[in-house]
């Protein structure tokens, strides 16, 4: 666990993302849309290839929170899904999450300013992190 | 097209209850990569608030692979815990149309078997080639 104290770093955390992944995902979110399992629809509807849901990568971030936190309360959390996540059918895509602690606010609660990126591509914007720390 | 500035403000029914339960929580954090833990992980109201995304494209007639998923943001009163039920009531706050796409925005409120509100999930969703 890291200490909350303002202007810290944030241990980066890196993770990789299967199709297995996205699959298991799909069952436990109920977000089946095709886009994410099968390379054709992805491709016909001019995506890339098969993309993570850009909720498995917030739910990445919500991970390394935990982590930094032992798990702290978390009050908001949010992004923009600004660029896809093309994960291959063989191996896997990387996310890393890094960012610093921020300053306290009225409510006693702590900011993180996180950066999420997948090989140096920014693929979360405007992040919204706050926990009770 | 279905999609049109006057769903603006319209609020769709809301979902059936979805029990939180150990092996629901279980499967998704297994799924995320995180495996077993004490809590809920934050993202976990996903699940009821696709529930209310998918009845809301359901009802518009809109097919779910020509959705791309814009923004995502949840607001929590307090953390979901397993024996939670929850339930979702989606309103569309915004239709715009950009370069050919649509851009709905929609607002649900994530309530528990009492009503009280667990948490707001506010989420864009991008319809391509919706405008054409």
């Amino acid at each position: 666990m890291t200490v909350l104290e303002p202007g810290s770093a944030l241990e980066p955390l890196t993770y990789e993302i299967t199709r297995a992944d996205l699959v298991a995902y799909a069952g436990a979110s109920g977000d089946h849309n095709p886009i994410h399992q099968d390379e054709e629809i992805a491709r016909a509807v001019g995506l890339p290839g098969v993309i993570a849901h850009g909720m498995y990568t917030l739910a990445l971030v919500g991970r390394a929170v935990a982590t930094w936190t032992d798990e702290a309360e978390v009050v908001e959390l949010g992004a923009k899904f600004v660029a896809p996540v093309v994960v291959p059918a063989d191996g896997s895509a990387r996310i890393t999450v890094e960012g610093t602690v921020g300053e306290r606010n009225a409510d006693g609660l702590v900011p993180l300013s996180l950066q999420i990126t997948s090989d140096g591509t920014k693929v979360l914007g405007a992040p919204k992190v706050l926990v009770r720390a | 097209m279905p999609i049109d500035a006057s769903l603006v403000g319209r609020a769709f029914p809301p979902t059936s209850p979805v029990p939180v339960t150990t092996e629901a929580v279980t499967a998704f954090a297994t799924a995320i990569g995180g495996g077993a833990t004490a809590s809920v992980p934050p993202t976990f109201p996903i699940v009821v608030t696709f529930a209310a995304l998918q009845d809301f494209l359901a009802a518009e007639q809109v097919e779910l692979s020509r959705i791309v998923h814009g923004d995502q943001r949840f607001r929590y009163e307090r953390p979901v815990v397993v024996g939670d039920e929850l339930t979702a009531t989606l309103t569309v706050t915004g239709v715009r149309s950009i370069g050919g796409n649509d851009i709905i925005s929609t607002s649900s409120e994530i309530t528990d078997a009492s009503g009280a509100v667990v948490c707001t999930a506010t989420a864009t969703l991008v319809h391509r080639g919706g405008a054409s």
